[in-house]
């Protein structure tokens, strides 16, 4: 696959902020790319710069073979989705559809077409005289992909386009891009702050933090194989553990954890194990389990969040099938077997706090 | 309006109480003090009889001042809503250096007395003044002439649109005209087609109310003008003078067309008021 935008060292200064560093990144043809990180990441000023609506600090921003470092918003053939929305208010849905039309002079017959067209692509066949304020937040984000995707863009930028939405409609959306994407097969860039928006929908993940790239990957290397503790700790939910490097192993309480053959004997390091690795139950299971005791259990449905704390004093949180949960329960003494922990030698952006992790 | 809170309850007949007292406040102040003398000099002006309405009108330094009002009225109403418009444009859109004194400045017209703005323009233009000499060279009659009398009403008339349509535009952000620039506007149509759109309403009250006050405008026209009779005087001049000439009739019947005017552009100002409110809500 040919690369369809390529951003290359790109940085962004706003005043003596570093909003973005050095970012490098290569999005395919036809494929979604998702831009992931916490606010302040600077991925959404990633997009606006790949759409030209700020002008980088440095780098360059290719779409194919051409460098559009320099050229002006309107003439990047770019189509671009607000999280607000963004419809024009004094326009009906037919107007505001027809816009990218308009302003292009296209001829009013093959307007009327393309409007018509994207009216039912985006199902919104009987709104079209109505006004945006009349309108839920689920059809205005249709009519802002339609009236994105009227002028045949040859890439889509979509700034969390789900982000002004309940969570219903968010669900319901997610899934109809997902279908749109599929029928149309339009290059694609999304930001987020949500994992499993990004997981769900994207082919490639670039997980931003602190304005750099923390990690490029698909879905399934950013969630098993995080390259750094951020990735760790930011995609999917992690229990954090402090332990010693003993032997290639991770030493804390009495447990030893596999992973860091890596490492030297003595390092300090943080494990993510993830609460889902974490099984919980009455018996020592395959001798490398650690004693533990029961502090909360929440029933979640199906699952249940137990919250257990290690010998050393050590908190971590597992979430298990109901069904294994014979015999645990708050108070009791219980064995703890952690599995697939990811080993990283702590540095300055590592080890957020374990609860904020663990809610997610 | 429809989102005026209630009251906060009290016992039911203080409360009935109260709102009495209020309401005969309200009614009298506005009825003493605004209705009555419209209503006096309607009456004047009926009591007077059509022929006093019709010598008035045909006399020729009456029909002079009304074409000054007139051409000054418009040419200010133009100006300062092409200039108010670009003004307010770019105090809300772009960020320098000096922008918040900008915006403090625009405001002065609305502090100072008008007489004081009619003598500034005397000091610049007048005989002596700092750009008398590069006028006079070119043979151009500034002070006690149309052009003083026309930029002193301008003057006075900048914040008037300036205020109405900066908080809107501050209030609609940017995110329209980022999304029409991405469809492929150009900055000029994103402007006409996006921007001046949403303004509109605010951007026709601002008028409205320049329009209005550029009408009635009098101490700093009176200062540049001289009030030259036939000449430089102005409709709100002429009233001025017949009342000291004792004209009480047609003086009256100039102020009655005038305040008929007035009550025009009323309606006009709330209705577009009312479509600015909502405006700048959706």
């Amino acid at each position: 696959m040919k690369p369809a935008i390529a951003v290359e060292h790109l940085g962004k200064t706003f005043g003596d902020f570093r909003a973005v560093d050095d970012v490098t990144f290569t999005v395919e043809e036809g494929k979604i790319t998702a831009l992931l990180g916490p606010s302040g990441s600077g991925k959404s000023t990633v997009l606006r710069m790949i759409a030209g609506l700020e002008d980088p600090s440095e780098g360059r921003i290719f779409l194919g073979p051409q460098d559009l470092t320099h050229v002006s918003v309107q003439d990047r053939s770019v189509g671009f989705v607000f999280q607000h929305y963004a419809l024009f208010r004094h326009m009906t849905v037919r107007q505001n559809i027809a816009f990218g039309l308009t302003v292009r002079k296209e001829p009013r017959d093959a307007r009327l077409k393309r409007v018509n067209e994207l009216l039912e692509l985006v199902h919104l066949g009987p709104f079209g005289d109505r006004y945006p304020d009349q309108l839920s937040g689920g059809q205005r984000q249709r009519v802002a992909l339609a009236r994105a995707l009227a002028p045949r863009p040859e890439v889509l930028l979509l700034d969390e386009p789900f982000g002004a939405l309940d969570a219903r409609v968010r669900q319901d959306l997610r899934r109809w891009i997902d279908e749109l994407h599929r029928e149309l097969g339009i290059t694609s860039v999304l930001v987020t702050h949500d994992q499993e928006e990004a997981l769900e929908l994207a082919n490639t993940v670039v997980v931003m933090h602190e304005g750099k790239v923390e990690q490029v990957g698909t879905p399934e290397e950013v969630y098993d194989q995080p390259a750094t503790p951020f990735v760790a700790g930011f995609v999917g939910s992690a229990n954090v553990l402090e332990g010693l490097v003993i032997g290639g192993k991770v030493q804390f309480g009495d447990e030893l954890l596999e992973g860091a053959s890596h490492l030297s004997d003595g390092s300090a390091v943080h494990a993510f194990v993830r609460p889902h690795d974490v099984r919980v139950g009455t018996e020592s299971m395959n001798g490398s389990s650690s004693a533990a005791t029961v502090d909360r259990i929440i029933n979640l449905g199906w699952t249940s969040k137990v919250y257990v704390s290690l010998p050393d004093g050590q908190a971590l949180v597992a979430e298990v099938p109901n069904e294994t949960l014979a015999g645990v329960e708050e108070g009791a003494s219980v064995f703890v077997d952690l599995r697939n922990a990811k080993v990283f030698q702590p540095t300055g952006t590592a080890g957020a706090p374990l609860d904020e992790l663990a809610s997610l | 309006m429809s989102t005026a809170s209630p009251a906060i309850p009290t016992h039911p007949a203080r409360r009935r109480l109260v709102r009495g007292l209020l309401l005969t406040v309200m009614f009298l102040y506005i009825f003493i003090l605004l209705v009555a003398p419209f209503a006096g000099i309607l009456l004047t002006a009926i009591k007077n009889g059509s022929a006093v309405v019709s010598e008035t009108f045909s006399r020729p330094d009456v029909r002079h001042a009304y074409w000054l009002t007139f051409v000054i009225t418009i040419v200010t109403m133009v100006i300062t809503t092409i200039f108010g418009l670009i003004t307010a444009y770019v105090l809300a859109r772009h960020r320098f250096f000096g922008r918040r004194l900008m915006n403090a400045l625009v405001e002065l017209p609305l502090a100072v007395s008008p007489v004081t703005v009619g003598l500034m323009a005397v000091l610049l233009f007048g005989r002596g003044g700092w750009f008398e000499p590069f006028f006079a060279s070119r043979g151009i009659q500034v002070i006690f002439a149309l052009p003083s009398m026309i930029l002193v009403t301008i003057f006075i008339c900048i914040p008037f649109v300036i205020r109405e349509v900066g908080p809107v535009l501050e209030e609609l952000g940017t995110n329209e005209e980022e999304a029409a620039r991405t469809l492929g506007a150009s900055p000029l149509q994103t402007f006409f087609r996006v921007t001046l759109p949403n303004v509109r309403w605010g951007l026709l009250y601002g008028a409205a109310l320049g329009t209005a006050r550029a009408l009635g405008e009098i101490g700093a026209v009176l200062i540049v003008s001289g009030a030259i009779q036939g000449q430089t005087e102005t409709a709100t001049l002429y009233i001025f003078r017949a009342f000291e000439e004792r004209q009480d009739a047609s003086g009256n019947v100039v102020a009655l067309s005038l305040a008929a005017v007035s009550i025009l552009l009323l309606v006009g100002i709330e209705f577009f008021k009312h479509r600015r409110s909502k405006e700048a809500r959706s």
